[in-house]
């Protein structure tokens, strides 16, 4: 096993140097200049000594390699710094934000507990109401719950969020006032009712993307269990006597978990993916936001980081997904 | 030999219906409830787009402020005066609305069902074509890596290296960078057509590569194909004769896919504001033009969103009732 995880982590580094460059490359297309805002009566050498400070004018290896060691030491050091007050990385130079002139890293710590907040929580949802649909339309297969769950998953797939998050905003927002129609991320907890007011600014969002895990994870259920209950360990677990419950929820269900698991480590990154369109419904300004308006200000440093960082989620939990097979399914044997 | 025998014998159409395995699919495919009726929403959408245009001539792009804001004609069925979630009648007197303008116009005073009819035309088309484009890369793919063996682990990496990219942020920063390039060769909405098509296309093939490998592989060492290379069949002939069309039913199940998604990341991309230019109607760049108003104008929203659910809908409930339509295990049961 071990020796399984430590070959999968060095695969992980020629992936990730190649979406690196190929994220590089594209990104060093970009028309745009950060210098274009300046004002025309900066003399051109100036702005060339500010292009030069900014880390352009040098040719495309050097920076290529100065950005990955920026991005692999110079930021993991800093992080260091600050976990434990030292300060190694004093006078090196970050990866820094062409719109915010601040380190790019500094400005996703703020804007990811909002993200977090909304994206986690409704993945945590939508995986907490889908298993027991799974289970109960497996169980009882052809059913009108079965139909109705079919419905509903299908319209999950089918409805992107830019429209259910539309919809449900015009009804609980506009016509019935319920809940607020715009994520107000400055809002703080302190007490019961401020928790009250943040609860419902965030239902609606939570079940948008929540809906879409649903749709999926249910199917998935669903199938994992239908698998497992014409096995025949269950009709020798029915054989010795065991109560239906015990049959249904401790022999089938755990058996139908580890294909389910492993969807659920894989569907992770992509809800950051998904959560870039929810966020621009609720206004929510989360790591999506922050990704949509870099793209439109031509800020190449953070829209690099970001999908990069959307690039290491993804191989992370594609390496998580397969270890968790080999440790859930003892038929799995990486040798 | 007995008469009967003889009679049979002597006739030369066989007694029965003859069956062929696609009468027999579609005979499964009919049962399919969901499907029939997706296939019937697609159909009727599609060629609501294809020739509503000359039903409903009204240029979508014909600004006429002076009916701007009308609202849909079916208005005073919303209004009554005992509760407040409906229209009171004495706005209801104050709203602007007319057969002239069915689905009502915008703030710009541009016909919505017209631009409901040229979005959808843009949207379908984007969906189709993507999907053929993703469809050819994949299958092309999919069989090399299958047939050839030694480029079998080259394809695969690449494959695997492709899914592990974050596809939704890499497409809006590819639509951002190339916008301008093409739009400069080909015009301001072909440039857009010819980039989003080729975007989506180039992002979406690597599960049907990954299928088609699988079964190809599958099917390589069938007797089949061992017969028609003992009679010495070229290997171009092997791939069109004896491969590809036992690989054609998942090819069209993930085809079906493909097209739902195909048609959702297009509007998604314009939802984002970066899809095709302002005055050319998408399905989904009406939707994002509405949002800023929905307070007032819920129903400029939710048409064009209806419209790219229903399609996706269909499309999803057809990709089902294909599945098991092209089934062998499945059909006739």
């Amino acid at each position: 096993m071990l020796t399984f995880i430590i070959r999968r982590l060095i695969l992980a580094v020629p992936t990730l140097l190649f979406i690196s460059l190929v994220l590089f490359l594209l990104l060093d297309l970009a028309p745009g200049d950060p210098m274009a805002q300046m004002p025309l009566t900066i003399p051109d050498e100036v702005k060339q000594k500010m292009r030069e400070a900014l880390g352009l004018g040098e040719p495309l290896h050097i920076r290529y390699i100065k950005w990955l060691y920026q991005f692999f030491v110079v930021e993991p050091g800093f992080f260091l710094d600050w976990l434990f007050g030292t300060n190694m990385m004093e006078g090196t130079q970050r990866v820094v934000s062409w719109q915010f002139r601040s380190p790019v890293f500094d400005i996703i710590i703020q804007r990811l507990p909002q993200t977090l907040w909304v994206v986690a929580l409704a993945y945590a949802v939508g995986v907490i109401i889908a298993i027991p649909i799974g289970i109960i339309s497996a169980y009882k297969q052809y059913s009108v719950f079965d139909q109705a769950g079919t419905l509903i998953s299908m319209i999950g797939f089918s409805v992107p969020p830019f429209f259910s998050g539309v919809v449900v905003i015009v009804i609980f927002a506009v016509k019935l006032e319920w809940l607020p129609s715009i994520y107000d991320t400055t809002h703080e907890v302190k007490d019961w009712e401020s928790m009250k007011i943040q609860l419902k600014q965030m239902i609606m969002p939570v079940m948008v993307l929540a809906l879409q895990t649903t749709a999926q994870i249910s199917r998935y259920m669903r199938s994992a269990m239908l698998d497992n209950l014409k096995q025949d360990y269950v009709r020798t677990a029915r054989a010795k006597g065991l109560s239906e419950w015990s049959v249904v929820m401790v022999h089938v269900l755990r058996n139908s978990m580890i294909p389910v698991v492993t969807v659920i480590a894989l569907g992770i990154p992509s809800i950051f993916g998904g959560a870039i369109i929810t966020e621009q419904v609720f206004k929510v300004n989360g790591i999506g936001q922050l990704l949509i308006t870099a793209i439109q200000a031509n800020d190449i440093p953070m829209v690099q980081t970001i999908t990069f960082i959307f690039a290491v989620l993804i191989v992370l939990f594609n390496l998580i997904a397969d270890v968790l097979y080999g440790v859930l399914d003892p038929r799995i044997r990486y040798d | 030999m007995t008469d009967t025998a003889k009679e049979v014998l002597g006739e030369s159409q066989p007694r029965g219906k003859s069956r062929s395995q696609w009468s027999d699919v579609w005979k499964q495919f009919r049962s399919h409830k969901g499907a029939m009726m997706g296939a019937f929403v697609l159909l009727f959408i599609t060629f609501g787009v294809l020739f509503g245009p000359y039903l409903w001539d009204i240029d979508p792009t014909k600004l006429d402020i002076r009916n701007k804001d009308w609202r849909p004609v079916y208005m005073p069925l919303f209004s009554c005066s005992w509760t407040d979630l409906c229209i009171p009648p004495e706005s209801l007197e104050r709203m602007k609305y007319g057969w002239s303008h069915p689905l009502g116009t915008d703030n710009l005073g541009r016909d919505i069902l017209a631009s409901l009819i040229h979005g959808g035309r843009v949207s379908i088309a984007v969906g189709w074509v993507a999907m053929i484009l993703a469809m050819l890369i994949g299958t092309a793919v999919g069989v090399a890596s299958g047939y050839v063996k030694w480029l079998d682990g080259l394809l695969m990496r690449f494959t695997d290296l492709v899914l592990a990219l974050p596809l939704l942020p890499l497409l809006l920063v590819i639509m951002l960078l190339f916008r301008d390039a093409l739009r400069a060769t080909f015009g301001p909405e072909l440039g857009v057509f010819i980039l989003i098509v080729c975007v989506i296309g180039a992002t979406s093939w690597m599960q049907t590569a990954r299928i088609v490998r699988a079964d190809i592989l599958a099917l390589k060492e069938r007797e089949f194909i061992l017969a028609a290379r003992s009679i010495g069949t070229p290997p171009m002939k092997m791939v069109t004769r004896h491969l590809l069309p036992n690989v054609l039913s998942p090819i069209m199940v993930s085809a079906t896919l493909g097209l739902a998604t195909a048609i959702i990341t297009e509007s998604a991309i314009s939802f984002l504001g970066l899809g095709f230019p302002s005055d050319f109607p998408t399905w989904g760049k009406l939707l994002f033009d509405a949002t800023d108003r929905i307070q007032n104008f819920p129903e400029r929203a939710l048409w064009p969103g209806l419209m790219i659910s229903l399609v996706v809908l269909a499309v999803n409930y057809i990709g089902d009732g294909l599945r098991d339509a092209l089934d062998p295990r499945i059909r006739g049961r």
